[in-house]
């Protein structure tokens, strides 16, 4: 999260290579699978923020390769590094956050040095016409508002505790969510008057949720780790799969969703 | 008491039935961690969530056998004509994904729901984010256990014991506190102990219309389930004390209690 | 003239269409066999069942009236009810099960207690006030319900089969004590029972009901002497033969003729004691008037005689004496001549 430069200079890297790392004999046979194009079927371990985006780059790639099938694993980043580490069979992890992500290199599992590829920032997500009138992430300390935020114990609300930090606001929210899809869950049903969730999932709510950008936001920018796992059983289809969300279509379909880039 | 030997076509299932239920729970003994035992059961908020889970599952308790011992007498006796179709409905609870549940909860009682909005506007009471709002998602959940319960020994009562009160002057009011409610209070016993532990696990309807407020609404189940989430050792202690609790509480009942309505 | 009921209540096939009245002090048996719709009386009178259509009334009150509209619901009736198996409450102890009723009708906890005490002191049970219904003998469990019953000094008394449930020889002492109540009791007394034995030692009169209707009704004796049904001639031990009188003979309906002492005309019944018959291995000289061929149907042993059943153009039924049976060397199947005295036969119109 705080090295952006890194980050930015790993996702060239894994444009090129994946996240082989430099591997040459990786790059070579990323070169020659083009020709042909990979086959077979490649399973894809990613957090449940990417499974819009990551469903539709799988059709993508799908519809490029002929005899491809992509395969994903949609859960909470956690899960998906315990399911890893227990011995699930993959080809690709993508995490919403690097301590999970270490959880996978840790243990060795990882194919090389993971890459940053996306990133995402909290946004506050009110019902549509913003009945309570929030303006910004300072209504978080007001007690008259029903509101809501992640549990400290989940991602969103790591960052969310980093923000409210970084800007000296001491929040009072009446519940701490389990998941982004539970605090947005409330401000769909109008049961609470914001919730402090990703802009990505502001995006995915559709039209029963606004988000609201707020500058201190950038005090806690999540960024989205990948790699390709060691054990992977189809290493060609994971570096067709980790190319095209390099590339600049990637890219694009990931903005659409809400992320930017890293 | 004489004791048969149990015939190998039921005693082999059931050895695996046993297996089945304890393995698991073996698993969690052994991944606990021992040595940290200490730390992470005085971590600040393990008693305060374990009070309110015990507090508020014994009030969703009450609340059930309030409402719900009516209602199974409904069941089993009135001969109203929309009985069948009452009882799969108090079934549906049990069928319904809790969070689901608790979303079915938000739209009635939510300050936008159809009672809540009501409710808002007259008095200024929003119900959700609340330990009441806690108590009554357990009890959408486990009430159904004890109308189940208590239904089923109603129907294994003999009415007739019913009829003889009438012989003696007492009404349906009288009859039923007096000789019906006797007569079945082991049944009410055994469906409250369902009941009260359905509601001490509640998780889903919970964590969906009362939210996660340490303090206010975080139970054990929900605090297990975010302790997962970041220390999954915490988690399995965590567990073990929910565990222990619910066990100690119902062995405890059950000689004081139950065992002594066994025995009449 | 306390209760004056006439009952019409449909159950599934059967209707039941019974007309009775019990004067104070008065003890009617309704005698009949199962699924005759007794306890289907007795429930209506005691208003745990609506009935479809008539009245009952105690002493000029109206509990039922179906084309009035009236209905007294059962809690409200003065009335006590022993069943079969006692129903005593499990939960209560046996003096609070006694009490049950005063407490309900409004005694306060302490009369109802003295009341509960004293009616236990009469049926022999003061003893037993504070055990369990679980802990008390099948005969003692009946006497603390007729106890329960009794308490109240109701206006109507109903016992359903109050003592089929027991062993022989409770019977016979709970009977003799129920008898002693009994006649003790002032209001009206309604006995359901298929024993023709308890009809006749404890009650007044008899109405017997077989199919939902009433076959017949008098004193026990009357009905014993006389039955006019087969259930209740098999119920009192009697061969029971419809016919037609011509004189000192009367033609059977089932083909055959018996020879009576007097004359007599037109349908009647004929009615032989099975201690009046005879059988002889071959037709017996001397010419006897009533003498018919029969084929052994059944025979069982009843103390010292065994009593035979008889198929044939007279069916009957015969006691011979153990040592008979023997020496006539019967079997099932085994051919006999039965024969009858004229005047062992009793005929009365039907």
């Amino acid at each position: 999260m705080r090295q952006r430069a890194a980050a930015v200079l790993a996702v060239v890297a894994l444009a090129a290579t994946g996240c082989g790392g430099g591997d040459g004999g990786a790059a070579a046979s990323t070169a020659e699978g083009s020709a042909s194009g990979p086959t077979g079927t490649v399973t894809v371990f990613a957090a449940a923020s990417l499974t819009d985006v990551f469903t539709e780059l799988g059709q993508r790639l799908e519809e490029e390769n002929v005899g491809l099938t992509v395969q994903f694993n949609f859960a909470g980043s956690s899960a998906l590094a315990t399911q890893l580490t227990q011995g699930a069979p993959a080809d690709v992890f993508a995490s919403a956050n690097a301590a999970q992500m270490s959880v996978v290199t840790d243990a060795g599992l990882a194919d090389g040095e993971p890459a940053v590829f996306t990133a995402n920032v909290l946004q506050i997500a009110v019902p549509a016409g913003n009945p309570a009138g929030v303006t910004g992430l300072g209504d978080f300390g007001r007690e008259e508002l029903t509101l809501a935020v992640c549990a400290p114990e989940v991602p969103c609300g790591a960052a969310s505790e980093d923000v409210f930090a970084a800007a000296g606001i001491t929040p009072r929210p009446d519940t701490q969510e389990e998941d982004v899809r539970a605090a947005l869950t409330k401000v769909e049903l109008g049961e609470v008057d914001a919730a402090l969730v990703y802009a990505t999932d502001v995006v995915a709510a559709g039209d029963a949720v606004e988000g609201i950008a707020f500058p201190e936001a950038e005090d806690a920018v999540n960024d989205y780790p990948l790699c390709t796992l060691a054990a992977a059983p189809n290493p060609e289809g994971a570096r067709a799969f980790v190319d095209l969300v390099g590339s600049e279509e990637g890219q694009q379909a990931l903005e659409a969703a809400g992320f930017r880039a890293p | 008491m004489r004791r048969e030997r149990t015939p190998a076509p039921l005693l082999v299932p059931a050895a695996l039935a046993v297996a089945f239920l304890v393995l698991p729970l073996a698993g969690l003994l052994v991944r606990t961690p021992w040595s940290q035992l200490g730390t992470l059961l005085t971590a600040p908020g393990v008693g305060q969530a374990l009070r309110l889970s015990v507090v508020s599952a014994t009030l969703a308790t009450l609340v059930s056998v309030v409402l719900g011992v009516p209602l199974a007498w409904v069941l089993a006796r009135s001969r109203a004509r929309g009985r069948a179709v009452l009882r799969a409905l108090v079934t549906v609870p049990l069928v319904l994904p809790p969070v689901v549940g608790g979303v079915a909860l938000f739209l009635v009682l939510g300050r936008q729901g159809i009672l809540g909005s009501w409710l808002a506007e007259t008095t200024g009471i929003t119900i959700p984010f609340t330990t009441a709002a806690v108590v009554i998602a357990e009890t959408f959940v486990a009430m159904p256990f004890l109308v189940i319960s208590v239904e089923g020994a109603l129907r294994g009562a003999d009415a007739r014991f019913e009829d003889a009160a009438a012989t003696l002057g007492a009404d349906r009011w009288t009859t039923f506190r007096r000789v019906t409610l006797p007569l079945v209070a082991p049944g009410v016993a055994a469906g409250a102990v369902l009941c009260w532990a359905r509601a001490l696990g509640e998780f889903g309807a919970t964590i969906t219309f009362a939210g996660n407020f340490p303090g206010t609404t975080q139970t054990m189940p929900l605090a297990v389930y975010l302790a997962l989430q970041r220390d999954p050792q915490a988690a399995i202690v965590l567990s073990l004390v929910l565990l222990v609790v619910s066990v100690a509480t119902l062995l405890l009942l059950r000689d004081r209690w139950l065992g002594r309505g066994a025995a009449a | 003239m306390t209760l004056g009921a006439h009952v019409v209540v449909r159950r599934g096939p059967l209707t039941v269409d019974v007309a009775l009245d019990v004067a104070d002090g008065e003890v009617l048996a309704v005698l009949g066999p199962n699924g005759a719709g007794k306890s289907t009386l007795l429930r209506v009178l005691a208003g745990l069942l609506p009935p479809d259509g008539g009245r009952v009334t105690v002493d000029g009150q109206p509990w039922d009236d179906v084309a009035a509209r009236v209905r007294l619901p059962a809690h409200r009736r003065p009335l006590g009810m022993v069943f079969q198996d006692h129903l005593l409450f499990p939960h209560l102890s046996v003096l609070d099960n006694v009490a049950f009723g005063p407490r309900t009708r409004g005694a306060s906890k302490a009369a109802a207690r003295g009341a509960a005490a004293a009616w236990l002191e009469r049926v022999g049970l003061a003893d037993l006030g504070a055990r369990r219904p679980g802990q008390l003998s099948g005969g003692q469990a009946q006497r603390a319900a007729l106890a329960r019953a009794l308490v109240g000094d109701p206006a109507l008394l109903l016992l359903d089969e109050p003592l089929s449930a027991l062993d022989a020889r409770t019977r016979l002492a709970v009977r003799a004590e129920l008898r002693r109540h009994l006649a003790e009791f002032g209001g009206s007394t309604v006995l359901v029972t298929h024993d023709p034995v308890d009809a006749t030692a404890l009650a007044d009169r008899v109405l017997v009901v077989e199919d939902g209707t009433v076959v017949q009704a008098g004193t026990p004796a009357d009905v014993a002497r006389h039955p006019r049904t087969d259930y209740v001639a098999r119920l009192v031990g009697l061969s029971l033969l419809p016919g037609t009188g011509e004189g000192l003979a009367v033609r059977l309906a089932g083909g055959g003729v018996v020879a009576v002492a007097e004359p007599v005309a037109g349908p009647v019944l004929v009615a032989i004691r099975p201690e009046s018959v005879a059988l002889y291995p071959s037709r017996p000289g001397g010419s006897p008037r009533n003498a018919w061929p029969a084929t052994l149907a059944g025979a069982t042993p009843h103390g010292s005689t065994v009593r035979c059943e008889l198929d044939g153009e007279v069916p009957l039924l015969a006691d011979v004496t153990a040592t008979a049976f023997a020496e006539l060397g019967l079997a099932p199947g085994s051919l006999v001549w039965a024969v009858v005295k004229a005047n062992e036969v009793t005929v009365y119109a039907r």
